[in-house]
């Protein structure tokens, strides 16, 4: 069996979940897939996911599950495993996971293989790739079993936003979720978290969005913005920026995509006067169709882009709002 | 508080990897190091945190003998002591076998506090600091934006940054562990001044524990394939504009 474990917050799925769910069934081989879900009020992500049809939907429901901590969720987790016992553990890599993964790896003395791309073989025979040196290189992993180890699973696996196709899960019919008993000693939780807030008052979450105005060094100032506005507004997009630009105070870090900011991958991604240095591509290079726009024809950013122009993005970008204008 | 920052020496941004011949891993000959980035924001951050609360810095670091120059930086910039952990199996050791090497290295010391970085440059797995929190016995938490200490109560509140321009504080006993956001504070450089005390300060040589096993093998490494053919759009700003508008709606219907 491989595992999903799902993420949820406050009872809404992250629909990373979906993604996680395309790569266990990758990496199934006709082998099954089954979906834990961990929290205190869940029963709508587990219907949720019984009604796609993918496999067994479990669900852990304890009061100390009521907000996320790694300390709960990593026995929420541990006793899932211990329960089913399978072959892998795959999750969405999220900040959530990237928080309680590696302390269920280091627990179960499981290997943990993060940011997975893509998944070649099944079984004990499976490689994992996944990006080394900032995205300069991939490199093909596989997991190898400690000796001590205290649950005999393969490896966790984290998978990348966007390496895989929510649209590419495979349904059947619905299941019925069911409800594990897994004991949560609630005195070994060490955090204590407060209620999440958001320090802006529009922020906006852009892993969600299905387009994207990004902008990079080459809109020059702060003053200059308004060009980018006019065009994320025209395609009903988010605006969001490269590192320089939020390191400089012109648009807030939420907005940031990179390696140190938000990985996304949205219908369409438009990057304006963005050089793409490795650490920007490596969080929008999954992005269905990607635009970029730069003065310099030698710019990385063309690697990934599906349509280039190369030219003045204060000449282009005017008229592209204008063209959007006319049906 | 006694403060422990784990450091790790990567090649420098602007290097070009080459491969062994093996494909495996990186021809190190050709490689220029550095501190990684979030680390220098995890050692910036335990040094603001010595200045306010007393107490040390201690620099902790897994690698071969290399590594001494990011230790010699830490030390420069103002960390009291350092712990290496000397070997040349560290050069390209996975999180798991870097962390075990650490822990048995830290575990005396009993520190009040310990600081990573969120991940390194170079594997970049995001796991080294968890996993020497559990090793050590310690809470942790990660991708920190904001560290408030109340050592005399031996509390811990945190910022975590969390996904979508989320934010959450989060409390924890001391002693505990954090990996540290790039970004969250305006990192110092080294005075000459600090250069030359760095050369007297205590580097204790530690040595890799015996029977530690890597959970992950590199079958392979190479350079990303591009599966895009980039489609130029040339003409005026106009002519482009427009063409681009035709394309996205028919070709890639992304409108």
């Amino acid at each position: 069996m491989i595992l999903v474990l799902a993420e949820q917050r406050e009872g809404v799925l992250n629909r990373a979940t979906w993604e996680a769910i395309a790569a266990a069934q990758a990496l199934a081989a006709g082998d099954t897939v089954a979906i834990a879900a961990v929290g205190d009020a869940i029963d709508g992500p587990a219907q949720e996911l019984a009604a796609a049809g993918v496999g067994d939907v479990m669900t852990v429901q304890h009061p100390a599950l009521a907000h996320y901590t790694p300390d709960a969720w990593v026995q929420a987790a541990a006793g899932v495993i211990a329960a089913v016992a399978p072959r892998y553990v795959i999750l969405p890599h999220t900040y959530e996971a990237r928080d309680f993964a590696p302390l269920l790896s280091a627990r179960l003395r499981i290997p943990l293989v993060t940011d997975v791309t893509a998944i070649s073989g099944s079984g004990d025979a499976a490689l994992f790739a996944r990006p080394m040196f900032q995205g300069k290189l991939a490199a093909q992993v596989r997991p190898k079993a400690l000796s001590n180890r205290s649950a005999a699973v393969a490896a966790i696996v984290t998978i990348q936003i966007g390496a895989f196709r929510a649209d590419a899960v495979s349904r059947g019919s619905a299941v019925t979720p069911r409800a594990l008993d897994v004991a949560i000693d609630s005195t070994a939780v060490r955090q204590k978290p407060e209620p999440p807030f958001r320090e802006a008052k529009q922020a906006v979450d852009l892993s969600q969005a299905q387009r994207i105005v990004s902008v990079g060094r080459g809109i020059k100032s702060q003053e200059n913005l308004p060009i980018a506005e006019k065009l994320a507004a025209a395609l009903d997009a988010e605006l969001a920026a490269s590192r320089p630009i939020c390191d400089s105070g012109w648009l807030p870090m939420e907005r940031q995509i990179g390696s140190s900011g938000q990985t996304v991958a949205p219908k369409l991604y438009v990057a304006l006067g963005i050089s793409g240095a490795i650490q920007h591509l490596v969080g929008m290079k999954g992005s269905r169709t990607i635009v970029a726009i730069n003065k310099d024809p030698d710019a990385p950013i063309f690697e990934v882009a599906d349509y280039g122009i190369v030219g003045d993005l204060f000449e282009i970008v005017p008229a592209i709002v204008a063209a959007l204008e006319k049906p | 508080m006694k403060i422990a920052v784990c450091i790790k020496q990567v090649p420098t941004r602007e290097w070009q990897p080459r491969l062994n011949d093996g494909g495996t891993w990186v021809r190190e000959q050709d490689v220029s190091y550095e501190l990684n980035e979030p680390d220098a924001y995890a050692l910036e951050e335990a040094l603001r945190l010595r200045e306010k609360h007393g107490g040390e810095v201690v620099v902790c670091s897994a690698g071969p003998a290399r590594v001494q120059q990011v230790i010699r930086e830490a030390l420069a910039r103002g960390a009291d002591r350092a712990i290496h952990v000397e070997d040349d199996r560290l050069a390209a050791a996975d999180a798991f076998v870097t962390a075990e090497a650490l822990a048995a290295a830290m575990a005396d010391e009993r520190f009040d506090l310990v600081l990573t970085g969120l991940q390194s440059d170079d594997q970049g797995h995001g796991q080294t600091g968890v996993i020497l929190a559990e090793r050590l016995g310690m809470p942790h938490s990660t991708i920190i934006m904001e560290v408030e200490a109340d050592p005399a109560a031996a509390s811990l509140r945190v910022k975590r940054e969390l996904e979508g321009g989320w934010f959450q504080w989060i409390a924890m006993p001391l002693p505990a562990l954090l990996t540290i956001q790039s970004g969250i504070n305006q990192l110092r450089y080294a005075t000459l001044k600090g250069i030359m005390a760095a050369k007297k300060k205590e580097i204790r040589r530690a040595a890799l524990p015996p029977g530690v096993q890597p959970t992950q093998e590199i079958v392979s490494l190479a350079m990303p394939t591009r599966s895009k053919q980039t489609q130029m759009i040339t003409g005026t700003p106009a002519d482009a504009a427009r063409d681009l508008v035709r394309r996205l709606r028919e070709e890639a219907r992304a409108l």
